[in-house]
């Protein structure tokens, strides 16, 4: 992916999509206006009902502005259908044409625009190649897995070769150890082939493990558009600290216990150390200490989660890393209802609207 | 060429509604509900009895002829007959479509299913035919009788009045037989396919909440299956209001509605009478549509 | 699936059993040796009458007549049904309520309201009766019959895929061609053949609209008002048991099939 002067391949200018009138109107999407560059692996985040997936059917052609403009490589889109885009999509639930064999699935765009049988059947081999479903052109969609459709639908959008390609929540079906080895393939391909991959999902794990740029929409707006690591670090709004990780929110009193002003902050879990309430380290600008007591501990192996509440006011979660008695610098094992004392980072805590 | 049409119609769904729409509406609106409007006009139409000719005149004279005593047996007659013949359908039919529905294996019901299929697509006329024969002085039913020294039962059956006649195939008992063989597997299909709907999981969220088989039954099955017989029932109904074939065959000289009209418009031509006893009909079943609709009989059907 | 109780076996079966007894009788009073053949239990079995029957010129020509209405017929409702279902599926349109229920009433209605109401314009209009009257009675209750199947059929198809076909670059018309159509095929297909069955069968509306013609149906009547050589309208009665038993288990198998994908 080119770094310098990236060219922009979808731009949302002050896009709206509304329902209804008067008392039963719904703003879908509410004057969004951001963009997407070549070649990136973009995601649009956010629970159901957040406005992304009309987006994406608006960038498809399955859905109309009702006001602003969307431009697919500088063109204005808004009067052409969905054929006479340069884009293809992956659905949720995959739409394979069930008459067709996964071959003919596949080849299908191909089939329309005219192209040559011989080169249709090479295209074809080679895509089932790209997602390793190699032999199994003959086969009907209902004699495959829920995986294997997936990875159809993948190559019947690829083999087009189009300059933009949308995802419509497509592992969704899959289960766990599933997903997580389609999300690693998936980002291998858009990086091999290089085309702008326009991802929507409500899984914030899933857009944070593949993603170049987030966008986090929620109720028809843009609350942040970054890459991963700046969501998670520096989220904007308490929506965005909540919906990315988990979130500690301390407002009012509480924040001003530790901060000095009643502004809403947020620190994240695993920013913060415990120790006992006897050893807190040396109070100086860069740290932050304050005291509470261990209201629940949860082990999850890995890690155990606590939750703490606070003396002044307020509750943190504070996630820590079980590295068992023998690691260098333990501390004791806290239980419920233990006082400890936090400390964290002052550069780690921040302000958010 | 074709692709330039495809894209005139995206952009303009209007004609397109218009050009899918257009031809069967058309064609429903000439063929169907212009000549019911012509039927409604013609019964408020009388016919001279010197000429023999249909007067143009509107009137409510032919709507006062329905109220007469014989023409009030008529209509009697037939709905007292459709509404016997709805309830012994919707009897007859529950064991069979129950079995199919719920107890039958993938195998067994689909032979069952093809099973009521078949009498349901054999020739009508056939199926008739097929009882006037059964039905007859000298046919299997009789027979059957005297085999098991019933002859006496069915001698006094045949005296009553009103249903009975000087033979099985020409009498109101027969007349009934052969209505509800024939509409059974209109009654059959909606109540299995109601019944199938009805989920597993409510059945045994009731048992689990204490309920026992009878009850689980009256209170969960029979409330959901209920738009599935109303919307057989619709079938049952109409069908024996307007029949006038079985009558004919199994019937004596008390007339049915589907005679009455048959008759009025064919040797008297007298077709503004038949009309206005068309009307009557028409009338029932609109009304039953309606009640059917809001028990949410249209989405079994 | 659970156990059944043994007497809701037994009603079922006798409900069967009810079902399939006359039918069996006609089967094989078609062999009966006898001329009165009301007689139980027949006295005979012969295939002579197979051979008288099939040389009846009049039963021939209403065989004819009646496959030819059922042609068109059912050819028109093919086409007029399929563009209705369509119109309904895709459209929300004022008066829609309306015009559902319209194409209700010729099933619902019964079929002497139908008969009665042509038999009233033909003449008002000063039209004679002829092939095309018949015709276009049976065509509307077969339009509705085709209708209902297809709409069914249309309301299965997953919208998802229409949107995949045009997003892979279909147009509307490439879209219905190649992804619409062929899942509509069964269901016209199954629609088509109760079509045709139901006019090869139908009797009440044909009456007010066959004038001096005579349909299959038309013809079995008059036999059975006139009893003159009844075996013949016993062996009619076989055939065309088989003749309309083939066509329905051939759909009902399509049918099924489709359902299953």
């Amino acid at each position: 992916m080119s770094a310098s002067a990236t060219s922009t391949a979808v731009r949302f200018q002050t896009v709206s999509r509304r329902f209804g009138a008067g008392e039963a109107l719904v703003r879908a999407v509410d004057e969004v206006s951001f963009d997407i560059f070549d070649g990136e692996f973009f995601t649009m985040l956010g629970p159901s009902g957040s406005g992304k997936t009309t987006c994406l059917r608006m960038v498809a052609g399955f859905d109309q502005p009702t006001s602003g403009t969307i431009f697919l490589h500088g063109h204005d889109v808004s009067q052409l259908p969905p054929y006479e885009r340069d884009v293809n999509t992956v659905f949720q639930d995959y739409a394979l044409f069930p008459h067709m064999t996964v071959g003919e699935n596949v080849g299908y765009g191909l089939m329309i625009k005219r192209v040559a049988r011989a080169e249709r059947e090479q295209r074809i081999k080679e895509a089932l190649e790209l997602v390793q479903l190699v032999g199994l052109d003959k086969r009907r969609p209902s004699q495959l897995s829920g995986g294997q459709r997936q990875r159809v639908a993948l190559a019947r959008a690829l083999i087009n070769r189009p300059r933009v390609l949308l995802l419509d929540e497509p592992l969704g079906a899959l289960d766990l150890k599933l997903r997580q080895q389609v999300q690693v393939e998936l980002k291998a391909i858009q990086r091999r082939l290089g085309i702008t991959f326009v991802y929507v999902t409500h899984d914030q794990e899933e857009a944070l493990t593949m993603s170049d740029r987030i966008a986090v929409f929620n109720r028809g707006r843009i609350e942040q558009i970054g890459p991963p690591e700046e969501l998670y670090e520096q989220p904007a709004t308490a929506f965005v600290a909540g919906f990315i990780g988990v979130s500690n929110l301390l407002s009012g009193e509480a924040a001003q216990a530790v901060s000095g002003s009643t502004h809403t902050i947020t620190i994240r879990p695993e920013k913060i150390s415990l120790s006992a309430p006897s050893i807190v380290p040396s109070a100086n600008d860069a740290h932050i200490s304050t005291r509470g007591r261990v209201a629940d501990k949860i082990y999850l192996g890995m890690y155990s989660r606590y939750v703490v509440a606070l003396d002044h006011g307020g509750e943190l979660t504070v996630v820590e890393q079980n590295r068992g008695s023998g690691a260098p610098m333990p501390h004791p094992v806290f239980k419920p209802g233990d006082e400890v004392a936090l400390t964290w980072s002052r550069e780690h805590m921040r302000e958010v609207l | 060429m074709l692709a330039r049409l495809s894209n005139y119609l995206y952009r303009h769904p209007t004609v397109l509604l218009l050009m899918l729409l257009g031809p069967p509406l058309l064609y429903m609106l000439g063929f169907y509900v212009a000549p019911l409007a012509v039927l409604l006009v013609n019964s408020f139409y009388r016919l001279d009895d010197f000429t023999g000719q249909v007067v143009r005149e509107v009137s409510l004279q032919q709507y006062a002829t329905l109220l007469q005593g014989a023409n009030l047996d008529i209509f009697g007659r037939t709905a007292l007959m459709a509404f016997v013949v709805t309830l012994a359908c919707v009897v007859l039919a529950f064991p069979l479509a129950y079995y199919i529905a719920r107890h039958a294996g993938p195998r067994t019901k689909a032979a069952l299913y093809l099973s009521v299929l078949l009498p349901l697509w054999s020739s009508y006329l056939v199926k008739v035919y097929a009882w006037k024969l059964l039905l007859s002085q000298e046919g299997i039913v009789n027979w059957v009788f005297e085999k098991l020294g019933l002859q006496g039962v069915l001698t006094a059956l045949l005296a009553v009045p009103g249903i009975g006649g000087p033979s099985l195939s020409i009498s109101n008992i027969g007349i009934f037989i052969a209505f509800v063989y024939t509409w059974l597997p209109y009654m059959i299909l909606p109540m299995q396919a109601a019944l199938e709907r009805v989920p597993n999981s409510l059945l045994e969220a009731s048992g689990d909440l204490g309920a026992r088989p009878a009850e689980t039954f009256r209170t969960v099955t029979l409330p959901l299956i209920i738009p599935g017989v109303v919307a057989g029932s619709i079938f049952t109904f109409s069908l024996t209001l307007g029949d006038f074939v079985i009558p004919a065959i199994l019937g004596n000289s008390s007339f049915y509605i589907g005679q009455a009209v048959l008759t009025f418009q064919g040797s008297s031509g007298n077709v503004p009478l038949a009309a206005a006893f068309t009307v009557v009909p028409i009338v029932i079943m609109i009304l039953y549509l309606i009640g059917a609709k809001r028990v949410g009989a249209f989405d079994a059907l | 699936m659970s156990k059944s109780l043994p007497i809701l076996r037994a009603a079922a079966g006798m409900t069967l059993a009810f079902l399939f007894l006359p039918l069996v009788i006609i089967l094989l009073y078609a062999f009966n040796t006898e001329e009165a053949a009301f007689t139980f239990p027949p006295p005979g079995l012969t295939l002579q009458w197979f051979g008288v029957a099939l040389q009846r010129q009049d039963f021939w020509n209403a065989f004819g007549l009646s496959l030819r209405v059922a042609a068109i017929a059912t050819a028109a409702a093919l086409v007029l049904g399929t563009l209705a279902a369509a119109a309904v599926y895709r459209f929300n349109f004022f008066g829609k309520e309306t015009i559902s229920f319209l194409l209700l009433l010729p099933i619902a209605l019964p079929g002497i309201v139908s008969g009665i109401a042509l038999r009233a314009s033909l003449g008002l209009a000063d039209i004679p009766f002829s092939f095309w009257t018949i015709v276009i009675g049976h065509a509307t209750f077969c339009v509705v019959t085709v209708y209902n199947n297809v709409l069914a059929r249309f309301r299965r198809l997953s919208r998802s895929q229409i949107e995949a076909s045009m997003d892979l670059g279909a147009n509307g018309i490439q879209t219905f061609r190649y992804i619409i159509l062929p899942e509509l095929a069964t269901a016209l297909l199954a629609g088509g053949m109760l079509a045709f069955a139901l006019s090869f069968d139908e009797i009440i509306v044909t009456t007010f609209t066959a004038g001096q013609e005579q349909t299959l149906p038309i013809w079995m009547f008059s036999q059975l008002t006139r009893p003159r050589q009844r075996p013949v309208t016993n062996v009619v009665a076989f055939l065309v048991i088989l003749l309309t038993a083939l066509p329905i288990l051939w759909a009902h198998r399509l049918t099924q099939k489709s359902n299953e994908s």
